[in-house]
């Protein structure tokens, strides 16, 4: 399933920072873990991902940290800090307040058309 | 690493280096791309792909370098200007020690400062300070490139011996004092034709430590021709600099009652113009790489204007018709202005891509080459009329002698730019004759410096 970009892009912010406050992960790694959590129905471009690990980083949402793979190239390593974990509470409140908001409106719209209007 | 193959090595080997072309993404970018791309290739291949497959399929999720490029220069905008860093970081992995160039910088400078301030207190007199301050300044320049470049004793030895060969020259000879056509009334002709000429010989002993020893290779000569370029530049820029600074502390003394006038006189004098230039070249030589050249794109801007300014210059000869009014102030104007467009000329020349077609540039070239050509005739005609009028002089021969070399100079390059507007000859053989040619001023310099004195009698 082809996601549209606009919701990838608003959604890419709370799901990295969410993955991160689970434990420091490497830009492959946090990739693949958005692929297992939407049953590899959501695929970013993966270049994609580390600008914005960048832009996160220079906003003090992440720290980075060169670390060595087991294969023994340098490897990024990105850990959430406190900042970014206030930020993503406010994320997942709003979210929350979407997702909400989207779960009634589809309840809604499921139900039947009935003559309720005309009442 | 697990069973890469040499096939996908090379593959990636290829992408790094096309992607590090790219100005927004850095390399520390591109090594943490690469450990995805090679995470990716090794999760694919699990599943069965083979290595092009692999490789393919994780180029593919990388998504469009265009794409990503732009993303990373969003977020990055500052690396399209590119930084220049002095003193590189530890971390770069240069091996040598960080701060030490910058100490052997800072030494040489100082050196240079040291050796004017004590020339000032020990030379007599202003003429024996003019003949000198090239040799006081310049040997620390050169120092300086024969530590960078790490010259051989032999080298080493070439040029320590040819700057006491000039210090002998300039000092030993007895130049007469009170020439009848002289600048001052203090300085004699041939004595100011040395000072005048010695620069242009140090510059080329300058050089010679620039290349490092190899001085017969064009591509370092032209290297030089660069770095001279850039030089200016720059120390025009700290001097501009530095002007504001003394300015501002003029005033602030000043208001604070105290006289500046002294320390200016004794120290920041001697001391700033000559540690400038040390420090201007080692700046040029850090940012090589890494900036713009900004002579070449300072050529763009004035080879249109020198052209307009030569050809105004023609048609008031023209219109005045009076070459016999022409006289040594406006000759020695006239050798300054064929310089600069030399100097322009080369410096187009040393920016242009060789392989380049032939285009609207190279055409505005010709014409002013073409316009030089033509003044430095008329210039020449004047010269040799007033020779045969009033006689010839040393300051006469010497302005005879460079028009000349700079009338082969322009010519030839004329005729090779008009081979290459045809697509007869390679840009490259107009790249080759300046390298070429430029070491000949050099040459002449060497010969008004030291032969002209005793040929004239030291008048």
């Amino acid at each position: 399933m082809r996601i549209e970009k606009d919701l990838v892009a608003a959604s890419a912010t709370p799901l990295v920072l969410g993955i991160l406050s689970d434990g420091d992960l490497y830009g492959y790694a946090i990739l693949k873990r958005v692929s297992d959590l939407s049953g590899g129905r959501m695929q970013w471009t993966d270049g994609m991902l580390y600008p914005l690990l960048h832009r996160l980083e220079r906003l003090g949402y992440v720290s980075s940290s060169w670390g060595t793979s087991e294969a023994g190239r340098r490897r990024k390593h990105y850990a959430i800090t406190p900042a970014g974990r206030e930020v993503l509470a406010e994320r997942q409140e709003q979210w929350s307040v979407v997702a909400d908001a989207l779960k009634q409106v589809w309840q809604a719209a499921q139900r039947p058309v009935v003559a309720e209007v005309w009442a | 690493m697990t069973g890469l193959h040499a096939g996908l090595e090379a593959q990636i080997d290829a992408w790094r280096g096309y992607v590090l072309r790219r100005q927004a993404i850095s390399a520390a970018d591109v090594e943490e791309l690469e450990d995805h791309l090679r995470e990716q290739v090794t999760d694919l291949q699990a599943t069965g792909l083979d290595d092009e497959e692999a490789f393919l399929v994780a180029i593919k999720r990388l998504g469009n370098l265009d794409t990503v490029s732009r993303e990373y220069a969003r977020e990055h905008s500052d690396r399209l200007w590119k930084q220049l860093s002095l003193v590189p970081d530890e971390s770069a992995g240069s091996g040598a020690p960080a701060w030490r160039e910058l100490a052997v910088v800072l030494l040489f400078a100082v050196g240079a400062g040291v050796a004017v301030k004590v020339g000032v207190s020990v030379l007599d007199g202003d003429a024996a300070l003019l003949r000198n301050v090239g040799l006081l300044v310049l040997p620390f320049l050169a120092g300086y490139f024969a530590w960078k470049r790490r010259l051989t004793l032999r080298v080493g030895a070439i040029l320590l011996a040819a700057f006491a060969a000039l210090a002998v020259a300039l000092n030993v000879y007895p130049f007469a004092t009170g020439g009848t056509e002289a600048f001052a009334n203090e300085i004699g002709m041939t004595e100011g034709l040395a000072a005048l000429h010695a620069p242009a010989v140090l510059w080329v002993l300058v050089g010679l430590a620039y290349v490092g020893g190899s001085w017969q290779s064009h591509a370092r000569r032209m290297d030089f021709a660069r770095f001279t370029g850039e030089l200016v530049v720059y120390l025009a820029l700290l001097a501009l600099g530095g002007g504001v600074l003394i300015g501002l502390t003029f005033a602030i003394f000043e208001l604070v009652g105290v006289d500046f006038e002294l320390v200016m006189e004794q120290w920041i004098m001697p001391f700033a113009p000559a540690g400038a230039l040390v420090v201007a070249a080692w700046l040029v030589e850090a940012k090589q790489n890494v900036v713009e050249n900004i002579a070449p794109v300072l050529t763009k801007v004035f080879t249109p204007l020198t052209i307009l300014m030569l050809l105004a210059f023609l048609g008031v000869l023209a219109a005045g018709g009076g070459l016999d009014d022409v006289d040594r102030g406006l000759l020695i104007l006239t050798d300054a202005v064929l310089l600069l467009v030399m100097g322009l000329l080369l410096y187009a020349v040393s920016a242009r891509d060789s392989l380049a077609p032939p285009g609207f540039f190279d055409r505005l070239q010709l014409v002013l080459v073409g316009a030089a050509i033509a003044v430095d005739v008329v210039m020449l005609t004047a010269m040799v009329t007033r020779i045969a009028e009033f006689g010839s002089s040393p300051n006469k021969i010497a302005a005879l002698g460079l028009n000349l070399l700079l009338l082969v100079h322009l010519a030839r390059s004329a005729w090779l730019t008009v081979g290459f507007l045809r697509g007869q000859r390679p840009f490259a053989a107009l790249e080759r004759w300046q390298t070429q040619y430029l070491p000949l001023y050099g040459a002449w310099a060497a010969v008004v410096v030291v032969a002209f004195p005793p040929l004239f009698g030291f008048v």
